[in-house]
């Protein structure tokens, strides 16, 4: 087995745990994974020697969950109605019921928020990384972090938003 | 992160929730902690909704790597549609994807997206097909608008409907003969779908509609009675369908990848 192969493979099972994490279908999921992989592949020679390959691989990832997004929205005709809500900005409703799954309570945040509460907290990415990652300053990353989390506390049902006081 | 001076703050906190503080900011964190309940119980809540996430992603991570997924079988799809990547048009949007993905060390920014549910385009692509072959090929009557006899005019129609050059692909080679064809809506435009059977009468469809965004790979979907393999290219998506297994099913599929492939040239004069 190849240098590139071996190397590629040993990052397959946290893609496809991101990927489920976006997609919430396994199906969907390896799906992108597989395109993921292919661009990888194809470009293997124009990546940067000596930078980080698992982060190499989950930035071409969500760079193609994002554009598939984009061209879904422009493609939907028709919308399911929680999606309406969710993009309002409230929470489903649905979704507290469904508290089972904790994905479908991601899958109600930005699609920023969401990546970040995977990328730190699944995949345990530095802050420096998933910054560098999303190009975004580190205190983005930081902020949307604590509003994913308090989005994820609402949806759940079970927090309030508590707001930290700076002591002076 | 901050200095030893500095106020405990929201970034302090949500390193807290990660484990990633230390030292003297962690026993600051922990002596605010410890004054403060309503927080306390936030970390824990958010702790626990991070182990939960872990948790149901695990299995995911622990099973053994689907085959398409492997390395070696992703390169031998990609062999067979190597002259595609060289083309000037592939090659220059591979340069400029490219760039986006390796463009994160520079800084891009992508605007915020909305929590739509995620659907591959080649999916899109599949289940118009499916719903379309599933729909026409039971037919006794009427399973094609105009019929082979008519082959000149059918490929003439659907190719000025859809606005590319569409010939039926010759699938002699694996025993099916081209019934005809009809147009049909799909994907917000016209779609066309071309019919075939074989000896044994059993039938195979293939569907096109335009798709806009860059090439892909064959993507396979195994149906209850029908399997499929989608692909985009030159901005059309391209479904073959039949009751057929993948093996079956994937020679034809080259073969009409292959026959829609455009002649030297035509990308760039386009």
């Amino acid at each position: 087995m190849s240098d590139m192969s071996t190397l590629l493979e040993q990052q397959i099972p946290a893609l496809r745990r991101y990927a489920l994490g976006l997609s919430r279908d396994d199906h969907t999921a390896d799906d992108l994974v597989q395109d993921c992989l292919e661009r990888a592949i194809s470009r293997w020679f124009l990546r940067r020697q000596g930078g980080d390959l698992r982060a190499w691989l989950f930035a071409i990832l969500r760079n193609l969950y994002i554009s598939s997004c984009r061209t879904q929205s422009r493609r939907a005709t028709s919308m399911a109605i929680e999606e309406i809500i969710a993009s309002d900005g409230y929470p489903d409703p649905e979704a507290r019921l469904e508290t089972r799954d904790i994905l479908v309570a991601l899958d109600q945040l930005p699609e920023e928020q969401k990546s970040i509460l995977l990328l730190v907290g699944v995949e345990d990415f530095t802050y420096e990384d998933v910054a560098r990652m999303l190009g975004v300053p580190i205190g983005t990353v930081m902020s949307r972090l604590s509003r994913g989390r308090q989005r994820l506390r609402t949806i759940l049902g079970t927090g309030q938003p508590t707001l930290i006081r700076r002591v002076k | 992160m901050n200095s030893r001076d500095a106020p405990i703050g929201e970034d302090d906190l949500q390193a807290f929730i990660d484990e990633r503080l230390s030292g003297e900011r962690r026993s600051m964190m922990e002596a605010y902690l410890a004054q403060s309940p309503d927080t306390r119980e936030r970390v824990a809540e958010d702790r626990r909704h991070r182990d939960a996430l872990r948790a149901r992603l695990e299995r995911v991570a622990r099973e053994p790597i689907p085959m398409r997924l492997r390395i070696a079988n992703i390169q031998e799809t990609r062999r067979g549609q190597r002259s595609r990547w060289l083309s000037s048009a592939s090659l220059a949007a591979g340069i400029f994807l490219a760039g986006a993905a390796g463009g994160w060390f520079a800084g891009s920014v992508h605007p915020p997206v909305s929590p739509t549910s995620f659907i591959p385009r080649t999916a899109v692509v599949a289940n118009d097909a499916i719903a379309a072959h599933q729909t026409f090929t039971v037919e006794v009557m009427h399973p094609v608008e105009v019929d082979a006899s008519n082959e000149a005019h059918l490929v003439q129609w659907l190719s000025k409907r859809l606005g590319r050059r569409l010939a039926a692909p010759d699938l002699s080679q694996f025993g099916y003969r081209l019934m005809g064809g009809r147009l049909l809506p799909g994907g917000g435009g016209p779609a066309a779908q071309l019919m075939y059977d074989d000896v044994g009468g059993k039938r195979l469809t293939l569907y096109v509609q335009a798709a806009g965004g860059a090439a892909t790979a064959f993507r396979f979907r195994q149906g209850k009675n029908e399997s499929t393999f989608a692909w985009i290219d030159q901005g059309f998506g391209f479904a073959v369908t039949a009751a057929s297994d993948r093996n079956a099913l994937l020679p034809v599929a080259e073969s009409v990848y292959h026959s829609f492939e455009e002649p030297e040239g035509r990308a760039i004069k386009d």
